[in-house]
């Protein structure tokens, strides 16, 4: 009873995800990057979260907004980690409206980044939750199981997958890209490559910038992932040792009811 | 064998023991959170320090900026306001301590105890120009007018209490003076509160 | 309390027979910690347990999180990033109140199949079984409006396909379509009764949970083999019980050690794998998402909803009979509530005088059929609402309906079933035989 249970538990897990689409729907290529903060052990690398906010400050934020993201975290544990002075510089660049003064003023650390300047322009905060990369096979969520949901890899192929094709339509113009359902984007290619110069020289072709902004925007969406892997790892080591505990006890509670085991 | 018997209740006893323990320690561990949460939250605590620009203040005006949820006075003092403050005979003053807690507690009420000193390396263009104090009355809780009182220092209008221009109690029911809050210059022109 | 025959709790000392006097709380608990319960309960037999603690887990954790969330439609969502990015541990008790639903589900059919296949439902453990459908309904009913309060895409367009089904009902539907959302359309009147119900239920779950535990007291708990406890004598109940406490207390422990372990796994390492992307989106009442998906708990009885389309036959023959009264959309409704209120009713559809699936041969085959039924319909349920899906959950739905209302029925009389054994002490040494030397019963091989 118990396997035949287990067994159809296990084809049920893979089965039933509620990742978005069914079988056939996408031909879009998602390229699976390799990001450091994947799998149970992942954690952010503080370097590209660093470049990645070059990125999104230079480029992004001209029209994306981050309006969950409090500018006090990019000096946090566990994220870009820039010291207190250049986190209250970083953040006077930005202007927030100020109720109490009725009037804008230069942002401080305690206010969010500003939302998307261009109306059309998603808030980029969650961004990274809010898309799956990864589907199937056949909707049995098999795929996310092993490769995580995708999202920071959707952007970067997003980022990374503009064919240079552009259409009219409407009066709006689309540009073709293969990360993007449908094939066509009205957002224009924001990198080419070499947009941004590292201070420390890193590599600035459109792959490593398009990767690291992605990394970044994970991070603004999820910038407890750290800590939250290591509270899921101290849990799963306590309830294995708690359960090899209670194994025991069970048994031993049990031997005199059972007689001889063999 | 008897002597197996107790090797074996005694291990029997630990097993039961280690396994009470280790749920304990379980259990502890999961209320430790939920009690956790109710402490403030990183927002909350990244207010509990603020950055005031107080470069537009002119000689014998005030700021009151809110900290912590409370008003705090930040006063850019005129010479005269100054010397009135060190004139005072300490002796005078209803509560001759301070209330600063920039400075060890305990010390006197003298107004170089009182206000804020200049950024480091640099010098006030008039010396003691700067008070920084809670704009709390110490009676009830009132907030004190500037400008107002017997004392050309404060006033609180609900119970009569009059303050000097360092801000102590010299008339009045409230018992001490305004407290002056941690703080420090970290520029020329920005004073951090908390 | 319990048919069973067995010592009942005598209060010792002068405090204890003062307090037993007056309210016999000490004798409750106690009574109902010691019952005596079935020797040869197996692994299926811990999901109660685990039941209970995520009742008890939700609660909790949803009261913290109750204490940052905020109801209004302005500012749920992002009170709900504030507990993620601000609150201490918010994140943790977000992400354990989310899964712990999942968790919740992932229990409650284990439980449930449990039940149909060892008849646990049969008499006399209908009331038992009634309760259990109508936690069950109320679990969903929770688990629907607390999905609603994070406001993200999901949450809206699912609470719209939802509250629009009662439109489907006839006559009434409309007012009570507007009743439930206290307006035209899903807003801040639905986002904030969801809340306050969303906080309520549990509670009225949890005085359930009192009753379902005190009629399975009652009736005694079913076994694998569906034979009853002895009755005839306080020695013989005991050939065949044991205390609750300590052996199945520590046994359920250890069964829930073990699905924390995988629990604590999933919610430190993906705890967004059985979610949906779009909920990550605030909620727009002018763009509706691409594919409407409920949560996976819900994908079977979505599956059989969808299913019933004006051009099935049977939905065809119901409107014409029915001057149009039930259309498709109505139709597809019962179909959905029908589901589970043939499952309420298989105390009197089933009509096997064997009591448990493990002596009932034929039987077995139908009902492993049912519960990849049950998975094939979870999975059509987040699949388009196209062809082949189309066909395949008619398909899937009928069986459903079949197995209750057509194998069930049947089967007690065309099958020939095992024998099951006298008693349960028998299958117990069975499993496990009573030592053939007359041995002190206590010794442990040195370990």
């Amino acid at each position: 009873m118990i396997k035949k249970l287990t067994l159809s538990a296990l084809a049920a897990f893979g089965l039933t995800t509620g990742g978005a689409i069914a079988a056939g729907a996408y031909d879009s290529h998602i390229e699976d990057f390799d990001f450091s903060f994947e799998g149970p052990f992942g954690t952010y690398d503080v370097n590209q979260l660093q470049r990645g906010l070059q990125v999104y400050t230079e480029i992004c934020a001209s029209c994306h907004g981050l309006k969950f993201v409090p500018l006090r975290t990019i000096g946090d544990e566990g994220g870009p980690g820039l010291p207190e002075e250049q986190v209250i510089e970083y953040a006077k660049q930005f202007e927030v409206f100020d109720a109490d003064l009725d009037d804008f003023r230069e942002a401080v650390p305690t206010d969010h980044f500003p939302a998307s300047a261009l109306e059309n322009a998603p808030d980029l905060s969650l961004m990274a939750k809010a898309r799956a990369g990864f589907h199937g096979p056949y909707g049995l969520g098999i795929n996310q199981f092993f490769k995580g949901i995708g999202g920071p890899e959707y952007i970067a192929s997003l980022l990374t997958g503009y064919t240079g094709e552009e259409k009219e339509q409407a009066g709006t113009t689309f540009y073709e890209n293969t990360a993007f359902p449908g094939g066509w984007i009205s957002m224009a290619p924001p990198l080419y490559g070499e947009d941004v110069d590292f201070a420390d020289g890193h590599d600035n072709d459109l792959h490593h910038i398009a990767e690291d902004v992605s990394a970044f925007l994970m991070w603004t969406a999820e910038p407890k992932l750290g800590a939250r892997k290591q509270a899921g790892f101290a849990g799963v080591l306590f309830l294995t040792l708690l359960s090899v505990l209670l194994y025991l006890t069970n048994k031993r509670l049990w031997a005199p009811v059972k007689g001889k085991e063999h | 064998m008897s002597n197996a018997e107790d090797h074996a209740g005694t291990r029997r006893d630990f097993l039961y023991y280690a396994t009470a323990g280790t749920g304990a320690v379980a259990v502890g561990a999961a209320v430790w959170p939920l009690v956790n949460q109710m402490n403030p939250s990183a927002d909350v605590l990244a207010l509990s320090s603020i950055r005031v620009d107080v470069a537009d203040l002119a000689p014998g005006s005030q700021m009151t900026v809110k900290w912590l949820g409370k008003p705090v006075f930040i006063r850019r003092r005129t010479e005269e306001e100054i010397a009135e403050a060190q004139a005072v005979d300490l002796a005078d003053l209803p509560d001759n301590d301070a209330r600063n807690e920039n400075l060890p507690s305990g010390v006197d009420g003298d107004d170089g105890n009182r206000f804020l000193p200049p950024p480091a390396g640099s010098e006030d263009a008039v010396a003691g120009e700067w008070l920084v104090m809670m704009g709390v009355c110490t009676h009830l809780g009132c907030v004190p007018l500037g400008d107002a009182g017997d004392f050309g220092g404060w006033f609180c209008p609900c119970h009569g209490s009059h303050y000097d221009t360092s801000g102590r109690i010299r008339k009045g029911p409230a018992p001490t003076n305004l407290p002056v809050p941690p703080a420090e210059f970290v520029d020329e022109t920005t004073i951090k509160l908390g | 309390m319990g048919g069973i025959p067995h010592d009942h709790y005598e209060p010792k000392s002068n405090s204890e027979k003062w307090l037993h006097r007056r309210l016999p709380v000490v004798g409750l608990m106690y009574d109902t910690l010691m019952i005596p319960t079935p020797k040869n309960l197996n692994w299926m037999w811990i999901w109660g347990i685990v039941l209970t603690f995520c009742l008890a887990l939700q609660i909790i954790t949803g009261i913290v999180l109750a204490m940052h969330y905020t109801p209004h439609v302005d500012s749920a969502f992002a009170s709900v990033e504030h507990i993620m990015r601000n609150v201490n541990g918010g994140y943790m008790l977000r992400y354990m109140h989310q899964n712990g639903a999942s968790l919740f589900f992932v229990a409650v059919y284990a439980h449930i199949f449990r039940g149909l296949y060892y008849g646990s439902y049969k008499a006399p453990r209908e009331i038992t079984w009634i309760i259990g459908m109508l936690i069950y309904l109320l679990m969903m009913g929770t688990a629907f409006m607390g999905y609603v309060l994070p406001w993200g895409q999901m949450s809206f367009w699912g609470a719209t396909v939802i509250t629009g089904l009662f439109g489907a009902i006839p006559f009434v539907g409309e007012s009570l379509q507007t009743l439930l959302l206290g307006g035209p359309a899903v807003d801040n009147a639905t986002l904030n009764r969801f809340f306050s119900l969303h906080y309520l239920f549990p509670f009225v779950i949890a005085g359930l949970v009192i009753i379902h535990i005190w009629a399975f007291h009652t009736t005694g708990n079913n076994n694998p083999t569906g034979v009853e406890v002895r009755r005839t004598s306080k020695e013989d109940a005991e050939k065949d019980t044991l205390p609750f406490w300590p052996y199945f207390v520590i046994k359920d422990l250890f069964a829930l050690a073990v699905i924390l372990l995988v629990f604590f796994a999933i919610v430190g390492f993906m705890p967004n794998y059985l979610g949906h992307p779009d909920n990550y989106i605030e909620a727009n009442p002018l763009s509706t998402p691409a594919h409407i998906v409920p949560e996976w708990y819900f994908l079977p009885f979505y599956a059989i909803l969808r299913a019933f389309t004006s051009d099935v036959w049977v939905v065809i023959i119901a409107e014409t009979l029915t001057g149009g009264i039930i259309d498709a959309k109505f139709f597809g409704v019962l179909a959905m509530f029908g589901a589970i209120a043939v499952m309420a009713l298989a105390p009197w559809l089933d009509t096997s005088s064997v009591r448990s699936g493990r002596y009932r041969p034929m039987f077995k085959w139908w009902f492993w059929l049912l519960v990849v039924d049950f998975f094939v319909l979870m999975w059509l349920g987040a699949m388009p609402a196209e062809e082949p899906y189309a066909t395949f959950s008619l398909i899937a739905s009928a069986y459903w309906f079949a197995y209750f209302l057509v194998i069930l029925p049947l089967l007690g009389v065309i099958e020939k079933p095992m024998t099951p054994p006298a008693t349960i002490q028998e299958d117990f040494e069975a499993h496990y035989p009573a030592k053939t030397d007359g041995g002190s019963p206590a010794v442990n091989p040195a370990e």
